[in-house]
């Protein structure tokens, strides 16, 4: 009773609920085999580009911005990557270095202009969004003439980030696990995690306590942005080609994720393992609706449900966690 | 103890944001071990008094000193590294944080963690608890509990347990008992009481006059930004005090503008339409 009591009051407690209650509905409603739903890669490999974004965007809401910036990040990764190592035929490190560069850079003039300005991160990204849309297709067509580019990446930086294990399963899986493990223990377990809640909590005061929140916040926006710009990078390099367009999915699935997850949009609560079985849920509703008797057309409102679900738990979960007095040992 | 140089004193400090005074001429003085109440309606000058005390505003004019000598606080960061610790009215601001990282909010206790540095939660937990517990709040012995399901008092004694802890010495609590039930609120002063115990010059604005001769060893009334009267622990009863509060100076001036005002009046002749 006490081990369910502690479950209940933790961020994530929601989401793995949620996805115990998604995989139970498709396994008696669709009739999904289990054995072939676990062994496909097609919702992994789904999970694992979201995830990777979901991650920082969940970080940056947790400490009370928003990034949607990334849905043209994706494409401004793979683009950048392609054009640099493919069209002009430089080393592909360079084109590597390119696109995280972008998203580094992207990100620095996200962070700043969300400290300096009074203006919300909402309309910042906004902004960024449509600019860099228009700028990666302008720069696509205006030096390469076309709106997508083939890339030939040697076999290093095909096993590093383009690699199918098994023929199957993306190497960004690994990825997203390896970065999961470190942002959890960044968030979790050192100091910065807490400088983070702080500021979702209460960002004047957490400034008042010393806390860097401009630097802290410069940081968070660069870390989505590099993540998305990343995860473009890889599936340039995992297909061969980039292309202008795509990538915008990504901005409300990566909130989803992260919402379904357990972290609450107005910051200051939230875990990253939360973030991650957000993701997982939302990748087996959108995937592994295929595995079932379910017409996929009906996955869109699966996701609406489940969200709507996860969000009232995770309210009355935190609920729960306000109002939980340990018993005294002695009265 | 009026020969000692006061922890904080205030001299002639104006505040004003644009055309608008909103704090005339104000002058006070706080010693160690002595709770300065500060009293006033709304609208008095309080929350920009605390405020320019706690460096998020600049002076108009006037100086503020520490042990005699004057300071500036450019930042609120500037004023919490000289000692002076402000505590609003819901006390822990992080709601949904545990109380033993909020107690620690840029101040994290850290150990080693193989080649890592890492947060010391369960440190941080005990120290919070401790401390708490040393207030005389024993009913917090969990320091993973999140700050947001403690009591009103409970989170009162938590903000100014973690002021006493990091070394305040100037200790400004912004209506502490206001949102209080009575119970709560003797729990409150209590606490008060234990801070000016241990030493600490106190700051103690409310406009529970009750509250404040329960604690108070110095009072001094704020109207409309100027301090209106200044009188140490039993130079004035609970009802002297109301009045001046409530109305009397500023009925007084009101009467005295009200004249004025028909004068004018009067000089210009009667209204247009009349």
């Amino acid at each position: 009773m006490n081990a369910v009591g502690h479950f209940l009051r933790r961020p994530e407690a929601a989401s793995i609920i949620s996805l115990l209650a998604v995989i139970l509905f498709y396994v008696i409603v669709g009739g999904v085999d289990l054995g072939k739903l676990f062994g496909a890669a097609s919702w992994l490999n789904f999970a694992a580009n979201l995830g990777i974004v979901a991650i920082p965007v969940g970080l940056l809401m947790i400490s009370g911005e928003l990034d949607i910036s990334i849905g043209a990040m994706i494409p401004a990764g793979s683009m950048t990557t392609a054009i640099l190592s493919g069209y002009y035929e430089l080393p592909i490190a360079i084109g590597m270095l390119g696109a995280l560069g972008v998203g580094v850079l992207v990100g620095l003039v996200n962070g700043i202009l969300t400290v300096r300005t009074t203006v919300p991160s909402l309309i910042i990204t906004l902004g960024m969004l449509v600019a860099m849309q228009g700028i990666i297709l302008s720069a696509s067509v205006l030096l390469t003439g076309n709106a997508s580019v083939p890339l030939a990446a040697p076999d290093w930086a095909k096993f590093a980030f383009g690699q199918l294990i098994g023929g199957s399963h993306q190497v960004i899986v690994v990825w997203w696990v390896v970065l999961t493990i470190i942002f959890a223990f960044v968030v979790h377990r050192t100091r910065y995690g807490n400088w983070i809640f702080a500021m979702g909590g209460d960002r004047e005061s957490a400034r008042n306590l010393g806390i860097p929140t401009s630097t802290v916040t410069i940081v968070l926006f660069i870390l989505s942005a590099t993540a998305a710009s990343f995860v473009g990078m890889c599936q340039a390099i995992l297909f061969n080609s980039a292309q202008v367009s795509g990538g915008m999915n990504f901005i409300f699935n990566a909130i989803v994720s992260v919402v379904v997850g357990g972290v609450l949009l107005t910051g200051g609560f939230g875990s990253v393992i939360g973030i991650f079985v957000g993701t997982l849920t939302f990748a087996i509703v959108n995937q592994g609706i295929y595995f079932t008797q379910i017409d996929r057309n009906w996955s869109n409102l699966i996701i609406g449900v489940v969200l709507l679900i996860a969000v009232g738990m995770n309210g009355s979960f935190r609920q729960k966690a306000l109002s939980y007095v340990p018993r005294r040992k002695k009265a | 103890m009026t020969d000692k140089t006061p922890v904080l004193e205030l001299r002639g400090v104006d505040k004003s944001f644009g055309p608008i005074d909103v704090l005339h001429e104000v002058s006070l003085k706080v010693h160690e071990g002595e709770v300065l109440c500060l009293l006033g309606d709304n609208g008095a000058g309080k929350s920009t008094l605390i405020k320019t005390l706690a460096g998020v505003y600049k002076p108009t004019a006037g100086t503020i000193l520490m042990d005699g000598e004057a300071v500036e606080f450019d930042r609120p960061r500037d004023a919490a590294d000289r000692g002076i610790a402000t505590v609003h009215q819901f006390g822990g601001t992080f709601p949904l944080m545990s109380i033993g990282r909020s107690f620690f909010v840029g101040v994290e206790p850290t150990k080693k963690w193989g080649p890592f540095t890492v947060f010391d939660r369960k440190r941080a937990n005990e120290i919070a608890v401790r401390a708490v517990q040393d207030f005389g709040i024993t009913g917090i012995d969990d320091g993973n509990r999140l700050v947001g399901g403690l009591s009103g008092g409970e989170r009162q004694s938590l903000a100014i347990a973690r002021a006493v802890y990091l070394g305040a010495r100037v200790l400004i609590l912004d209506e502490p008992t206001a949102a209080l039930g009575v119970k709560q609120a003797a729990h409150a002063l209590r606490i008060v009481n234990e801070a000016k115990r241990r030493g600490l010059a106190v700051i103690f604005i409310t406009h529970q006059v009750l509250h404040a001769l329960a604690v108070g060893d110095h009072f001094a009334v704020l109207i409309r930004g100027a301090v209106a009267a200044d009188f140490r622990k039993g130079e004035k009863t609970r009802e002297e005090i109301t009045d001046l509060m409530a109305g009397g100076e500023d009925m007084s001036e009101l009467e005295a503008e009200f004249a004025s005002l028909m004068e004018a009046e009067d000089d210009r002749g009667p209204p247009p339409g009349q």
